[in-house]
């Protein structure tokens, strides 16, 4: 199958197959007004099967929550076709509305409106903690 | 200051500071007793805790300050379904300092995004109790003149007794500080407390689940309670509940200059007996907390 490469615009590689909906819905590129395509369990010689997702518009969208996600995705910057930008993404130092805190004693269960937040703790071993009651983020 | 939210919003410096204000307030509570003249601390109780407020109002009047608040949800706007961000805000109005309990744990945080006046965590679930610290701390700086070079038994609860988790927070930051962790099985301190604290900070400790076993190093028994309202499951409180009774027999190892904690209410965990051993420190500490929350309003109102 083939897809035309972008000329200005981004492509995220190396996401984990069948993770890409996830990660669509993730960064809310639904809400973009440009073509967005998503190639599921294409070849890949590192990870066997992969999907990737290209973005065809030179645009600054906020990455930082694949880094979180999975730090093992790349991302290519396309400037006039060429690659101009490729890099990981490292986890972000919070991570808003994105998960829940599921500690049911938690003001984050009861208070209108109030943003789910949950903030790194350890870089090493990549530990998420509520910023409320900071009850550890469960895998 | 703006906020206490956590003892960790706390330099070693500033408790030093808040522990050499109590003192002096101990010794001379005359020189204090109009610093908060026209001052209006509100204590906001959304759960019972007769002692902790009872504890704010009496600082406060000390001071010559006034006190305005409630002592349950059911008797504040909450029970009309009011979040706490609105109720700081109108609460804020009407005093120049919050002193606030919450069942629910990061309640006090929130608060401080939306207040104009400092607020004071007074315990958020089993969350944090930042002036139960500052009064355990100014306890044991009171009775053994030093917060370092310390061997702590701690005894109980140590999963969910959040008195325990702030205090090893606290004392993690002083040199030469030793743990014993004595608790039943199921109550044994949460991992994340061992690896982020107590192993990060290189500080020896042991677990046991034997009261009598390390008695005789202990220069501080922390004692704690088996709380009702953190449990689920009341089969497990009840099974539990009586796990350590400290008595006379269980002190005859112990330290002369051992001094007994306890953050109180006891239930049935130190025997009445243990009241007149000259090392029972937990009605004077209770006595600390008084102190310590006097030097922390004027801290905090920013009052010489």
């Amino acid at each position: 199958m083939n897809i035309d490469s972008i000329r200005n615009g981004i492509v995220i590689d190396h996401i984990q197959a069948k993770k890409g909906l996830e990660i669509y819905d993730a960064l809310k590129l639904g809400e973009l007004d440009c073509s967005v395509a998503i190639i599921t369990n294409a070849r890949s010689e590192k990870m066997g099967r992969k999907d990737i997702i290209k973005i065809d518009k030179d645009i600054d969208l906020d990455l930082d929550i694949l880094g979180y996600l999975d730090p093992n995705i790349t991302i290519n910057i396309i400037k006039n076709d060429k690659r101009i930008e490729k890099y990981h993404v490292d986890p972000p130092e919070q991570i808003v509305d994105l998960i829940k805190c599921k500690n049911p004693r938690c003001i984050t269960s009861i208070e209108q409106e109030l943003k789910h937040v949950f903030i790194l703790t350890d870089k090493d071993k990549k530990t998420y903690r509520c910023k409320y009651c900071e009850t550890l983020k469960e895998d | 200051m703006k906020n206490l939210i956590d003892i960790k919003d706390l330099s070693i410096e500033e408790i030093d500071e808040l522990i050499k204000v109590a003192k002096n307030i101990m010794q001379n509570p005359e020189k204090y007793s109009e610093k908060c003249k026209h001052k209006k601390l509100a204590t906001l109780f959304f759960e019972p805790s007769t002692r902790t407020r009872l504890s704010f109002e009496a600082a406060m009047m000390e001071l010559g300050g006034n006190v305005l608040g409630f002592s349950e949800a059911s008797s504040s706007s909450t029970a009309k379904g009011e979040s706490v961000s609105d109720t700081i805000r109108v609460v804020g109005a009407y005093s120049d300092i919050i002193a606030m309990r919450h069942p629910k744990e990061g309640a006090p945080l929130v608060a401080s995004t939306k207040s104009i006046v400092p607020i004071i965590n007074a315990g958020d679930g089993g969350h944090n109790h930042p002036t139960q610290t500052l009064t355990d701390l100014l306890t044991i700086s009171y009775e053994k003149g030093r917060l370092d070079n310390l061997t702590i038994g701690m005894c109980g609860d140590l999963k969910f007794g959040r008195t325990v988790h702030s205090l090893i927070t606290a004392m993690a930051r002083y040199k030469n500080i030793r743990l014993v962790l004595i608790s039943p099985e199921e109550l044994k301190i949460p991992e994340y407390i061992k690896e982020e604290i107590i192993e990060k900070n290189n500080i020896d400790y042991i677990e046991t689940n034997d009261i009598e076993e390390h008695m005789s190093k202990l220069d501080i028994l922390y004692m704690t309670r088996v709380q009702k309202e953190r449990f689920f499951n009341e089969e497990d409180y009840v099974r539990l509940k009586d796990y350590y009774i400290l008595n006379n027999e269980k002190l005859k190892k112990a330290k002369k200059d051992l001094a007994i904690l306890h953050p109180l209410p006891r239930v049935n965990e130190i025997s009445t007996e243990v009241d007149e051993d000259p090392r029972a420190c937990y009605f004077k500490q209770a006595e600390c907390g008084k102190y310590i929350r006097m030097a922390l309003i004027l801290k905090m109102l920013d009052i010489k």
